[in-house]
């Protein structure tokens, strides 16, 4: 899928847009299920790209495939032009499942660092970048709770953190905000746009939740079909601050989301009359 | 102060038990039976100190040496094979018949290879005490949650890390309940080994009394073995408390 697709021109000239992560013609089966289709999309460095679709669509398969924890049947990944075989050093995925994805075992801080020995650091510098890590997502005061005597968005932050730590060029993340209140959850929103922005970082976050995808996007993947393509790739172009209420009430927002919205619903009751 | 109610709450019963003894034993004429006052006198002149040094601290040694090496060979086994699923559903019936196999049931061909001494009773004692912990790492280390692993995978942990940091923690709970059942495992069998084995040790004590007709000095053997068990098990249970601390209070 390539720009042509979006409806609106880039307010920027899309001067020299580095490819980070490239997908090719990716298809994955599950035995003689045929999930996802022939999938082509390129993320840029530095943006922030949202996959959505109808459930089941594969969403959670194809960031799998992205993060080379599952092997594609056919096609292929790479990051920075070298294939995804296995989980590169530059990727940091946050699981939507947070109070299963931290060791109950583990300090707050000890689960940040965990990640991190496998460097060449020292403790003490491992310990400062956890440190740092949990401070831009507001948890300096807990670090050594653990992760169950947290909230749920508590926790949701700590992998967060945990994923900051580890210094990728590349978060992925499963429906991070699915199992929090609205509140945690625009909170957790804002904060991902805040750290992204200050870290530099390249996003790919899967959601359900439409105006989600299109509050925190440059481009939103819409997925859909059998066995599942994509869509549509749109271009939000809502500019570099965002702001729950004042991003959400223009009308840029409003037909983005009706956009995205009918795109879903047309796909997700195919065999329907 | 919360230690010492709970040691209070802990004693109380024993105290009790120990005083409804005193006073039904009080000037009993039984030889089976004498009275615990007299037993107690002896037990400070059989065991202080030369009793502690000729026969609980062997005693003592051979418990911790064959536990020590029952729980390296029970972890490191467990790890081993809860990772090797395939070699481990190939071991798994005879793990099994071993396990069920009564321990002590090997004596006689442990005593035709090793003879009376101090091998026997250690190996008798490493062997009857790794089969829980090794079950029991076995499932621990089986029951890590996919997530974590997927987790370990995507952060590219070594091997040893994921040991390290989330196998033997998962297992731990299930290690230390193992452990516990492998502690009195390692009493009993202490016992019987040191019963048929050259002299030497608080079981041999017991029955070698029992044989000269010297009861009073039995009677404080079996004191003495039961609060060595006593004392082991509350050393081990401060020891896991120390270890599983986030499990306890997770649970709690
Ligand atoms: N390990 C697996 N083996 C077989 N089928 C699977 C497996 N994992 C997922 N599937 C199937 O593949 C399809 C896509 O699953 P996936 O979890 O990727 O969807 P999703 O878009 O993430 O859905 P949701 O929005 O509900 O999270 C589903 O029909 C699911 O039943
Ligand atoms: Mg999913």
């Amino acid at each position: 899928m390539t720009d042509s697709l979006t409806s609106q021109k880039p307010t920027n000239p899309p001067a020299a847009v580095e490819t980070l992560l490239a997908v090719k013609n990716l298809a994955k089966n599950y035995g003689k299920f045929e999930i996802l289709g022939d999938i082509t999309v390129d993320v840029r460095a530095g943006e922030f790209m949202c996959i959505v679709g109808p459930s089941g669509a594969g969403k959670t398969t194809l960031l799998q495939c992205l993060s080379g924890l599952l092997a594609p049947t056919a096609g292929n990944v790479a990051l920075r032009g070298v294939e995804v075989t296995e989980p590169p050093a530059e990727m940091a995925i946050v699981f939507q499942d947070y109070s299963r994805s931290l060791m109950p075992w583990l300090s707050i801080l000890d689960n940040v660092v965990l990640p991190l020995r496998s460097s060449k650091m020292s403790k003490d510098e491992m310990g400062n970048k956890a440190t740092a890590a949990l401070e831009e997502v507001g948890l300096k005061g807990h670090l050594h709770k653990y992760p169950w005597q947290l909230s749920g968005g508590m926790q949701q932050r700590v992998a967060i953190a945990r994923a900051l730590a580890f210094e990728p060029a590349v978060v992925l993340m499963d429906e991070p905000f699915a199992s929090v209140d609205a509140q945690t959850r625009s909170d957790l929103e804002d904060l991902t746009l805040r750290v992204k922005e200050h870290l530099g970082i390249t996003i790919v976050l899967v959601t359900h939740d439409i105006d989600e995808a299109v509050y925190l996007s440059d481009r939103v993947l819409v997925l859909g079909g059998r066995p599942t393509q994509v869509v549509d790739l749109i271009e939000t172009n809502l500019g570099g601050h965002r702001d729950q209420i004042s991003t959400k009430s223009t009308p840029e927002f409003a037909k983005l989301r009706a956009r995205v919205y009918q795109e879903i619903r047309s796909q997700a009751a195919p065999g329907q009359p | 102060m919360k230690t010492l109610k709970n040691l209070a709450w802990e004693l109380w019963l024993p105290i009790v038990l120990v005083i409804i003894w005193l006073v039904l034993s009080a000037g009993s004429s039984s030889f089976y039976f004498p009275p615990l006052a007299d037993i107690m006198h002896d037990f400070g002149k059989v065991w202080f100190f030369n009793g502690i040094v000729q026969d609980l601290l062997p005693s003592l040694g051979r418990i911790l040496l064959g536990f020590v090496i029952a729980l390296l060979v029970g972890i490191i086994g467990g790890i081993l094979l809860g990772l090797l699923r395939r070699i481990e559903e190939a071991l798994r019936p005879v793990l099994e018949l071993l396990r069920s196999t009564p321990g002590v049931a090997l004596l006689p061909i442990a005593t035709l290879f090793l003879g009376l001494g101090q091998e026997m009773k250690v190996f008798m004692i490493a062997l009857a005490c790794s089969w829980p912990v090794l079950l029991n790492t076995i499932d621990g280390v089986r029951s890590v949650e996919p997530v974590l692993l997927q987790v370990a995978r995507s952060y590219r942990l070594t091997l040893w890390q994921r040991i390290r940091f989330i196998y033997i923690p998962n297992a731990s709970p299930q290690i230390f309940a193992g452990g516990r059942l492998a502690l009195a495992i390692a009493t009993v069998v202490m016992v019987v080994t040191e019963m048929i084995g050259s002299p030497g040790g608080v079981g041999y004590f017991v029955l070698s009394t029992q044989r000269n007709f010297d009861l009073l000095g039995m009677w404080t053997g079996i004191i003495m073995l039961g609060l060595l068990g006593y004392l082991l098990n509350l050393a081990f249970r401060l020891a896991e408390n120390r270890i599983l601390r986030w499990h306890h209070l997770k649970n709690a």
